[in-house]
């Protein structure tokens, strides 16, 4: 019985972790498709700055500074996407492969003439990292059963980045619903045109949301490298941006249901890896790749309205075009 | 999604040839300041490249050989293009497609290749074609987002492939994923043997019979898009849907053929790789040359006249890039990858910065105006 509620408790924390790349990431894209543009490219964001996030932090010894160069590094794609697909009013998903494929490339390149070690950063020592927090009278509860080791275990001893992930949740909630410019946000995803008839410049809220999507996506990237990891790997990614992605949509473009969907795909991510080999009663061994697949196979699923129903923004996809 | 020409005033060799001529130097450009920031000469690893690419007959083979494989990718995402669709599952379709390939190749024994070819490809497009079926279906039915879909059955199909070569279709008493190998019988006659039945000497490559297979399938795909009644009713879908259904198309159906015709011609890339040589099924096989396929469309303006040369540049590319860590080793061959990505931002994306510029340079200034 404790050995299970250990088990649990570690099942629940290894979600946590897993799941903060990914609300971070789900999160940035809530705000640049709400806002009408469809955002492909968190994958590449989110890599570049897990790349420009460990290649600082190496360099400096700071893990700040390593944040700082990831939010830069994926505000400047971030930027490009919006040149390419506000101003020029370009194809966003073509923009987004576009920049998710530099981002794949790029990282490679830059890692590999820089560091010599086949794309991989040097491993970062614990100062370089974001380390793991001590919350208050963790270690003094600690003794009392069950709600004591819920605290310690679970609840206290993750780093800084993923408090911040779970706090945006409800503060993009409330930017989203309950100020006037989350609902010119959420109004130009919907109807451009009766936000530039209220006089209200299109392209410069369009411009804002698809920055704060490359501030969070900076953010995401840094976690990866310098917070959950100890440094870069070659599209170290694999795919977590498509994920936040298919969290944004099952969670129907809402941000605690979006929340919802990220630990669900991260349970299943921790599930996986402690599921290997083993043999269930009944039913023989679980193939994980099953369990691998499940996010996605959801994600078809309930876009193609079998479970429930997620219907896009509006206007997501398509680039304005003020009419003379 | 424009597909093709447009209805301004360009003449047609500056939309067919410009263009795309515009974006690779812009592309290369790109990458010579990624190989000066690394601290090399770009011109020296440029040249190195195209010395790799063409300079040898192996090379050449190498290049052809990519090329072939892009061939099929590439004409997938145009079809769907023609369509007003966004396929990104390529890389997925050709997976699946490889699949099927290969199960043929492993049910027929010892049959001859000649033999064994039609039915490799039609076990490859079939897959393939039913891998992409599904996600146009979704779109055409259940009103899902095609890019989304194909997005992710990307990954259900990666985990499927995993699933099946670990659990099912690996050689017994083996670690690695791989399955029996295909009887020799089976395998596509290699152009360095067909060459040298005819007196010309080639150094070993991959190139295989697979290459007229992707050259017929542009001439097939040209006839299909423009000029049978199926290609006129998938581009008048792309151009405008509603258009489509008062002229008594039915949409639904066009995208359901479109996907599966793509998902059909990614598939194939199975028979350059499986059947032609790997012969035996592995994971990983497409890597990533369905993404590849992308920007080769987009540089080939979806013309199988266009994807031919865009995809032998792309091989060209992809060869040269494994040519250019011997001579430099700081320069990874994921250049190629920047390049391509640079391509897909300056030829797709960003399509409506250039053209418009063009237009005025070809414009006619009206006489009499002076400021």
């Amino acid at each position: 019985m404790i050995d299970s509620y250990f088990w649990l408790l570690s099942l629940l924390d290894s979600t946590l972790r897993l799941a903060t790349p990914l609300l971070l990431a789900a999160l940035a894209g809530f705000y640049s498709e709400r806002a009408g543009v469809v955002d492909i490219g968190l994958e590449g964001k989110m890599l570049m700055a897990a790349f420009a996030a460990a290649a600082t932090a190496a360099a400096t010894g700071s893990a700040g500074l390593g944040l700082l160069a990831a939010i830069g590094a994926s505000l400047a794609l971030a930027l490009l996407h919006g040149f390419a697909c506000i101003t020029h009013r370009g194809n966003q998903v073509v923009s987004g492969v576009a920049l998710n494929i530099v981002a794949m490339g790029l990282t490679a390149v830059l890692g590999n003439a820089w560091f010599e070690m086949g794309g991989r950063t040097p491993n970062l020592p614990a100062s370089a990292r974001f380390g793991e927090l001590t919350l208050p009278l963790a270690e003094t509860l600690h003794g009392i059963p069950v709600l004591g080791s819920l605290y310690y275990e679970l609840i206290s001893g993750h780093n800084i980045l993923v408090y911040l992930a779970l706090v945006l949740v409800p503060v993009t909630a409330w930017i989203a619903y309950r100020t006037r410019f989350g609902l010119r946000l959420r109004a130009v995803g919907e109807n451009p045109a009766a936000v530039d008839t209220a006089g209200i410049s299109v392209p410069a809220l369009r411009y804002q949301a698809v920055l704060i999507a490359g501030l969070l996506c900076g953010i995401a990237g840094a976690y990866l490298s310098t917070a959950q990891g100890a440094g870069f790997q070659t599209n170290m990614t694999a795919g977590k941006g498509y994920l936040a992605l298919a969290a944004l949509i099952l969670g129907k473009w809402k941000p605690v249901p979006t929340l919802l969907a990220c630990l669900l795909f991260a349970a299943a991510d921790a599930l996986q890896t402690r599921l290997q080999g083993v043999v269930m009663p009944g039913l023989g061994e679980v193939p994980v790749q099953l369990i691998e697949a499940l996010p996605y196979l959801l994600t078809v699923l309930l876009l193609a309205g079998f479970v429930g129903k997620a219907i896009p923004p509006k206007a997501s996809g398509r680039p304005y075009v003020k009419e003379r | 999604m424009s597909a093709g020409t447009g209805s301004d005033n360009l003449p047609w060799w500056a939309t067919a040839v410009l263009l795309p001529v515009i974006n690779v130097v812009l592309a290369l450009i790109v990458s010579a300041l990624v190989i000066l920031a690394i601290g090399e000469n770009p011109l020296g690893a440029m040249w190195t490249m195209v010395q790799g690419a063409l300079g040898t007959s192996e090379g050449l083979g190498y290049t052809l050989y990519y090329a072939t494989s892009l061939i099929f990718t590439a004409l997938a995402v145009a079809v769907a293009f023609h369509g007003g669709l966004f396929n990104i599952g390529g890389e997925g379709q050709a997976y699946l497609g490889g699949l099927g390939v290969g199960l043929v190749c492993l049910a027929v024994g010892n049959m001859p290749w000649y033999l064994v070819l039609p039915l490799s490809v039609l076990g490859g497009a079939a897959f393939g074609a039913l891998w992409g079926a599904i996600p146009g279906y979704l779109q055409a039915y259940r009103g899902s987002h095609i890019v989304i879909t194909t997005i992710m059955f990307n990954f259900i199909a990666s985990s499927l492939m995993v699933y099946l070569m670990v659990n099912v279709l690996i050689r017994p008493g083996q670690m690695s994923p791989e399955s029996a190998p295909f009887d020799k019988a089976t395998f596509l006659p290699l152009v360095q043997d067909m060459a040298a039945a005819i007196g010309i000497q080639m150094n070993p490559s991959p190139l295989n019979f697979s290459l007229f297979l992707a050259l017929a399938a542009c001439v097939l795909v040209w006839a299909f898009i423009w000029h049978t009644r199926w290609g006129f009713a998938l581009r008048t879908v792309g151009a405008n849907e509603n258009a489509a259904r008062y002229a008594g198309i039915d949409p639904k159906k066009v995208i359901i053929l479109a996907m599966a015709l793509s998902g059909a011609l990614a598939g194939l890339l199975g028979v350059n790789e499986i059947h032609g040589v790997q012969h035996r099924l592995l994971l990983n096989f497409p890597a990533g040359m369905g993404f590849t396929g992308i920007a080769v469309a987009l540089m080939g303006r979806n013309h199988p006249a266009g994807i031919v040369p865009a995809a032998i540049l792309f091989g060209m590319l992809y060869q040269g890039g494994t040519e250019l860590i011997f001579d430099y080793p700081s320069i990874s061959r994921e250049l190629v990858v920047v390049i391509q990505g640079v391509v897909i931002l300056f030829a797709g994306a960003l399509e409506h910065m250039f053209r418009p510029a063009l237009i005025r340079l070809f414009t006619p200034k009206p006489a009499g105006v002076s400021r």
